[in-house]
């Protein structure tokens, strides 16, 4: 079976300064796979070379078989790639529903069922569905913006540190989600600084450090390798 | 930390160990007072109420530089003025203290903008009434105001309907609207024949509207397509740009546009079709019925197109580009296509005056004109077409209305500075505009409590840093 999404030796400079130093990376079909990495190691970077937003210079992007890195940003979300941005994102002045609807952008069709996903997902959304989105709290709005990004039917979902600034309770409630999410089908690939829970929830996780993959491997294996521990876990350096 | 001047004045004690310059009492109550909405307005509007004497009343000269100054405001003339700022003023606090009332009442913040609109029927029945008004009154009006009515007032209108939609809905500064101005009329100059350079067949006016529409939406597609790929600023000024070079390249190639002197003897319109024969001429009635026609068009148009995916992608590219994009939205066309529907409405104007007038040259299409076009949008409320007809209509008859008026009788040349001081009032007490379409208010009221923008520290309760600031008392 052919991988979900490939990475293959991606390169992708800001200007002529590298940012992501040929890296490749694989996301099987129902996988939950999370990049780790510490401020500016590129992984905001790489979710969004993915997703069009920003062009590679060098290497592959393979989804479903298919070559993407010459897609436009928009036609990426077409064939079936969900980004929730860094800092969510979300339209402000649109009422929750309206945000929702704009993720079904590309689709036609009756939204109906899908809204009743997401409110079922998110019932806080749906309590609040005529509310502007800027006036959400920051919780609601991570909520709003994966409802949003699952508005398009994504066979992937890039997210991006879905767990910044908000409380540890809310974090547990959104990785839930996020598994839930899985568990209806849809692959994960998880941007995290929070490694500790994000490598709980995932299956599978790579560490990104200037640029480039230093390390990949099961979830646990992460969670138990000295140096991971030492530089991403918050645990004093093991001597 | 809340130290307010209020509180500063019961304690004598450190008063006294600071120096206890006389006056300060009444300078801090001062303060107080100018912290107070209505009395800052008022305090504007009497400052405004001068100024507009000042620049209303006669002129200096170099021999006594304050025989300006003297003669208006030492003239029965001021009052006038102030009456007028210190009425808006009135106005103004009255609703303000009435929307408060309504905002406290209605106590959900979100539920205001939708209780403040009126609702859709009665929407509708106003533009029926408007549109009635539009048909039946001009007729019964003398000829200097019908004249006013096509050139000054439809055309604008017009014009901003179109400019709108490039401004108020996709949310793209044009600075150069009127070089698509211009593209119309030299295009109804050349298919009718009037140039030095010939088309292929004569073409009545009135068939040249789809060909200018063409021009001047390619002209549109061809500026826009590369520029609107980079970020809004850079539209400014290439836009801008674009105006200046439209208006130097119409003066100085004469072998093409005739150059300074203009093009002369352009021909009305006529239709000779499915035996309808009918020939505009120098009548100004027939005009304003064919603009009339065509605003109708554009509004009809421009409506559904707002409400259509198409308006939300406009919406959406307006409120975050990158999530616009991320959703799935081709930013680059719907911007593309607004500034090209915002041409092709510009172009058709150009026709229109051209063929009405029968005579163009470079200097109609100034920078100035753009700019204006640009306020009476701002003016009327972005994104809102019953902002950008009443917006233009009021904003372009006041003018008139009050050069003809025997109490007002300005000078024509210092028509900018009204409209500088208008705009910059209108910044200041309703920068939502006139009309607003119903989600700007919402931005504006959103705004005011603390959403998505710096307005937030206008309302704010807390005191804190603002306060410290302010008052020049504050314990820090
Ligand atoms: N638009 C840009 N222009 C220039 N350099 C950029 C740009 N965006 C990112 N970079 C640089 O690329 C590198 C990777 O940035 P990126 O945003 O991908 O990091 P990140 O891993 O997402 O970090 P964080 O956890 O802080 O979000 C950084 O050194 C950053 O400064
Ligand atoms: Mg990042």
């Amino acid at each position: 079976m052919t991988p979900v999404l490939e990475l293959v030796d991606l390169e992708v400079r800001y200007g002529s300064v590298p940012a992501l130093r040929g890296i490749s990376l694989v996301v099987e079909r129902g996988e939950i796979v999370t990049l780790l990495g510490a401020n500016g190691a590129g992984k905001t970077t790489t979710l969004r070379t993915i997703s069009g937003l920003h062009r590679a210079h060098s290497g592959r992007i393979v989804f479903n078989g298919r070559s993407i890195e010459a897609l436009a940003a928009h036609d990426v979300v077409g064939i079936g790639v969900g980004h929730v941005p860094e800092g969510r994102r979300i339209f402000p002045r649109m009422s929750v529903l309206e945000n929702l609807e704009m993720g079904a952008y590309r689709r036609r069709g009756e939204l109906k069922d899908d809204l009743e996903r997401i409110f079922q997902l998110f019932p806080v959304l749906g309590e609040r569905r005529r509310q502007d989105g800027g006036t959400l709290s920051g919780g609601e709005q991570q909520m709003l913006a994966i409802g949003r990004a699952m508005m398009s039917h994504p066979d992937v979902l890039l997210l991006d540190e879905p767990s910044m600034g908000l409380a540890p309770l809310v974090v547990k409630a959104i990785f839930s989600i996020i598994d839930q999410i899985r568990a209806d089908g849809t692959t994960i690939l998880l941007v995290e600084q929070n490694a500790t829970q994000a490598l709980q929830l995932a299956d599978r996780g790579y560490v990104l450090e200037n640029g480039e993959i230093v390390m990949s491997g099961p979830s646990e294996e992460i969670l138990g390798d000295q140096r991971i521990r030492a530089a991403y876990l918050g645990e004093g350096a093991a001597s | 930390m809340t130290t307010i001047s209020g509180e500063a004045v019961n304690h004598p004690e450190r008063m006294a160990s600071r120096s206890p310059a006389p006056g300060e009492g009444r300078y801090r109550a001062l303060v107080r007072l100018s912290r107070n909405d209505d009395v800052r307005r008022f305090v504007i509007s009497v400052v405004g109420g001068l100024v507009l004497a000042l620049i209303t009343g006669p002129e200096g000269n170099g021999v006594q530089m304050l025989s300006g100054i003297n003669g208006a405001l030492l003239h029965p003339h001021v009052f006038i003025c102030l009456a007028v700022t210190v009425g808006v003023w009135v106005l103004i606090t009255v609703r303000h203290h009435f929307a408060r009332q309504v905002e406290h009442v209605s106590g959900r913040v979100m539920a205001l903008p939708k209780a403040v609109l009126p609702d859709r029927r009665v929407r509708a029945g106003l533009w029926l009434a408007l549109f009635a008004f539009a048909i039946i009154y001009p007729p019964t009006l003398n000829s200097f105001w019908q004249n006013v009515l096509v050139e000054q007032i439809g055309i604008y209108v017009l014009l901003a309907i179109g400019l709108n939609v490039v401004v108020g809905y996709a949310g793209l500064l044009d600075l150069g609207y009127i070089a698509f101005f211009a593209i119309g009329a030299y295009s109804d100059a050349y298919w009718t024949g009037m140039l030095p350079v010939h088309p292929p067949l004569h073409l009545n006016p009135f068939w040249v509207f789809p060909l200018a529409i063409l021009t001047a939406m390619l002209a549109g597609v061809l500026l826009g397509g590369p520029t609107l790929r980079l970020r809004g600023d850079y539209l400014a000024i290439v836009t801008l740009g674009f105006g200046e070079i439209i208006q130097i390249v119409a003066n100085n190639l004469q072998g093409v546009t005739g150059g300074a002197q203009g093009v002369i003897n352009i021909p009305h319109f006529s239709v000779h079709v499915a035996g309808i024969k009918y020939h505009w001429g120098l009548s100004n009635l027939p005009y304003y019925y064919l603009i009339l026609g065509f605003i109708v068009l554009a509004l009809l148009a421009y409506f559904s197109l707002e409400h259509s995916k198409v308006g939300r992608a406009w919406t959406a590219i307006r409120e975050d580009e990158v999530a616009a994009e991320a959703a799935g939205i081709n930013t680059l066309k719907y911007k593309v296509m607004a500034f090209a529907i915002g041409a092709s409405t510009s172009g058709v104007a150009g026709v229109i005056v051209a063929s009405q007038i029968g005579f163009v040259e470079p200097g109609d299409f100034t920078v100035q004109l753009s700019i204006l076009i640009l306020v009476l949008v701002i003016f009327g409320g972005m994104g809102s077409l019953a902002g950008a007809v009443v917006g233009a209509a009021v904003l372009q008859w006041l003018p008139q209305f009050l050069r003809v008026h025997p109490l007002f009788g300005y000078n024509q040349l210092d028509l900018y500075i009204y409209f500088g001081a208008i705009l910059i009032l209108m910044m200041i007490f309703r920068p939502e505009g006139l009309i607003p379409s119903r989600r700007r208010r919402r931005e504006i009221v959103l705004a005011e409590h603390g959403v998505g923008s710096a307005d937030a520290m206008e309302s704010g309760h807390s005191g804190g840093g603002l306060a410290a600031v302010a008052n020049p008392e504050a314990d820090l």
